[in-house]
């Protein structure tokens, strides 16, 4: 009997490698053979741990399943009788029919750690087809496949590259930024654990395109799990000519390695990623020059981030416009969008852009874990800004976010009940700023505290009339006058939350006992 | 191997200068030689600082510099187990504030703060050496804290 669980961080937050180790223990005891292979999660967290089964109809899933259960699971599963924990078909399930998963295919399907599986599942064709294109031929493929930034920024992936590969150095580098610092992001981490090497992949392919023969991916060190499932694979990959002198056999070379960062989110800036890699204080540098033209060790550098890459394969496997069909606008593609916090049905969307705000969160996301009305959601992490259901009508692109005051970031979504103190909130982007600034430019260093300490006041419901008005001159100081997106951004938190909630701010409101 | 304080300076050096060796012909050596001293060691004692600065032909300060910039990397080594605390906007939204106290309060586990551990969609969440924890109620953090301060 083969049976699937998932080896993801919230998988094993929740008890999988306890339900493996039990499940593995009842069997020996009774005597039957079960092969437990650990899979990439579903990206449907609400259900982890959760164990698949293969039957003739499919998979058939099991959710929440905790070690006391198993015994019982397993007697259920040989009398072929129903056990209480039975979901279905997965791929039946709502939430995952609904997707349309380009970049997370595999996840949560195949073996991460099996490059046979890899292959089996649709890997390899794009890094094939790559080098039969040549650089000018992968970057006008990426080009046109509309791809942008997964980061954050949004920037053309292909122009990008384009940059890199015109720009002439001794060396190049490809950098993947994996400092997935964002508070309601999770989507590099489950894809380095659920199919590192789409990533890997996505990685040489960028190494033809600009002339690099070397690359590297930053880690933040609270992802213990996708770290070693990284290195494995890299080890994995060189083994089998994904990695090393000679790609798939071609006369091209790329190698990549693993550098851990340190507990700075600010490393997850790509020019402070850079300083940190190169063994420095992750401190932002100013741009010009852009890392395309002087990056790494001086050199040029592609810095993209996990997603983009992983995009990359199935662009130069199906060709561009297969990608570029998805989506709205200037927005092409699919973007794997992660529902966040106070959230029934969390976990990992990819879907084409268009799709409402208010449809991921309702519909799909089912509204609140704790049953209560929907108050507050902020999209793209710390430095995002906060909507409320009233912005529900917004389409999930960069353009439509941009215009409304806000940012998709890296298309984290986290959700908010009533029982959100937005001034608290707002108090929180700035104290969070202050604890993570680099402390290079002063409008970040010194604007955060200041700012901290004015919304302190506020929610102590000492504020007085001019803070507000101090608040928002210091938002447009740090706005305009910060070197990078951490103290640039910190205002779209701050502003939106005053701009859509400012009952919460209201001096009569802030002197009531906080129950 | 956890080196408490006060353990031989020529023992941390000894460690120190192997950690050294196993990096030092890598580019931008410095934060892996750091992290693995940190990993070792349970922090970065003062002495090791003019051990690395010397093999990587830095000076002391740019070094001490280094340390003092990354969150990972204590100058003291804990005195306590460490519980690591997402307190950041999603683990917030799913109740973090309101279990902490029983984290904060106890004197068997030194709690630290952490920003996302990219468990967003099932915190209250904790991270204790590279194990995680999620979906934490008051039971789970009486469970955690219990094995964690053992």
């Amino acid at each position: 009997m083969r049976v699937y669980l998932p080896c993801d961080a919230a998988a094993c937050a929740v008890g999988a490698d306890e339900v493996a180790a039990e499940l593995a223990a009842q069997a020996r005891a009774c005597g039957i053979e079960i092969e437990i292979v650990r899979t990439g999660s579903r990206g449907l967290f609400e259900l982890e741990p959760l164990l698949e089964i293969d039957t003739p109809e499919g998979r058939i899933g099991y959710a929440r399943l905790d070690p006391d259960a198993i015994a019982s699971w397993l007697s259920a599963i040989l009398d072929g009788a129903q056990h209480s924990s039975a979901v279905g078909r997965v791929e039946d399930l709502p939430y995952l029919k609904r997707q349309t998963r380009l970049t997370f295919a595999r996840c949560g399907i195949t073996d991460p750690q099996s490059i046979a599986d890899y292959r089996a599942h649709g890997g390899l064709v794009g890094l094939e087809r790559a080098i039969a294109l040549g650089p000018a031929g992968i970057v006008q493929q990426v080009v046109d496949s509309g791809l942008r930034g997964r980061g954050g920024a949004g920037f053309p992936t292909g122009i990008k590259w384009k940059t890199v590969l015109d720009t002439p150095g001794a060396r190049k580098f490809v950098v993947c930024n994996a400092d997935e610092g964002d508070s309601g992001t999770f989507a590099d981490r489950m894809l380095m654990e659920g199919d590192p090497f789409v990533i890997i992949e996505g990685m040489a392919i960028a190494g033809l395109a600009v002339g690099a023969t070397r690359g590297y991916i930053y880690i933040r060190s609270e992802y213990p799990h996708a770290i070693r499932a990284m290195r494995r694979a890299i080890e994995t990959a060189r083994l089998h000519d994904l990695l090393g002198p000679s790609l798939l056999g071609s006369r091209h070379a790329f190698d990549m390695e693993v550098r851990v960062g340190a507990g700075a989110y600010v490393c997850g800036e790509e020019t402070s990623l850079l300083e940190s890699i190169e063994g420095r204080r992750g401190e932002v540098r100013a741009k010009p020059p852009l890392p395309a033209h002087s990056g790494l060790f001086g050199m040029p550098t592609a810095v993209n981030n996990v997603l983009s890459l992983a995009a990359v394969p199935f662009i130069l496997a199906e060709g561009a416009a297969a990608y570029a069909d998805f989506g709205m606008g200037r927005s092409r593609g699919t973007m794997p969008i992660q529902l966040a916090g106070n959230i029934r049905n969390g976990g990992l969307f990819e879907t084409g852009f268009g799709i409402t705000l208010g449809e991921l969160v309702e519909d799909i996301g089912g509204g609140t874990l704790s049953g209560r009305p929907v108050r507050a959601v902020q999209v793209g992490g710390p430095l995002g800004a906060y909507f409320p259901p009233a912005m529900f009508h917004l389409p999930f692109d960069y353009e439509s976010f941009t215009e409304a005051g806000g940012l998709i970031g890296h298309a984290g979504i986290t959700v908010f009940d009533d029982s959100v103190d937005m001034a608290r909130m707002a108090r929180f982007a700035m104290q969070f700023c202050a604890a993570e600034s680099c402390g290079k430019c002063t409008p970040c260093r010194i604007g955060s505290v200041r700012g901290f300490e004015l919304l302190d006041r506020i929610v102590a419901g000492d504020g007085v009339g001019a803070d507000l008005a101090l608040l928002e001159a210091l938002c447009e100081t740090m706005k305009y006058g910060s070197l990078c997106a951490l103290g640039g951004f910190t205002p779209y938190p701050v502003m939106s939350a005053l701009r859509y909630f400012p009952e919460d701010f209201a001096p009569a409101r802030r002197a009531e006992p906080v129950q | 191997m956890i080196v408490q304080k006060g353990s031989e300076p020529e023992a941390v050096a000894r460690g120190v200068a192997a950690i050294v060796a196993r990096h030092e012909a890598r580019e931008g050596a410095l934060l892996p030689i750091l992290n693995d001293i940190q990993a070792e060691l349970g922090h970065v004692p003062a002495g090791a600082i003019p051990i690395v600065a010397e093999a990587l032909n830095l000076s002391r300060a740019e070094v001490h510099g280094v340390v003092s910039f990354y969150h990972d990397l204590k100058r003291e080594p804990p005195d306590r187990p460490v519980v690591k605390l997402c307190r950041a906007e999603a683990c917030q939204a799913r109740g973090a504030e309101r279990i902490a106290h029983l984290f904060e309060g106890d004197p068997r586990i030194a709690v630290e703060t952490v920003f996302c551990l990219g468990l967003c969609a099932s915190g209250p969440s904790a991270m204790v050496g590279d194990r995680v924890f999620g979906r934490i109620d008051e039971a789970r953090a009486r469970r955690l804290i219990e094995e964690a301060g053992r």
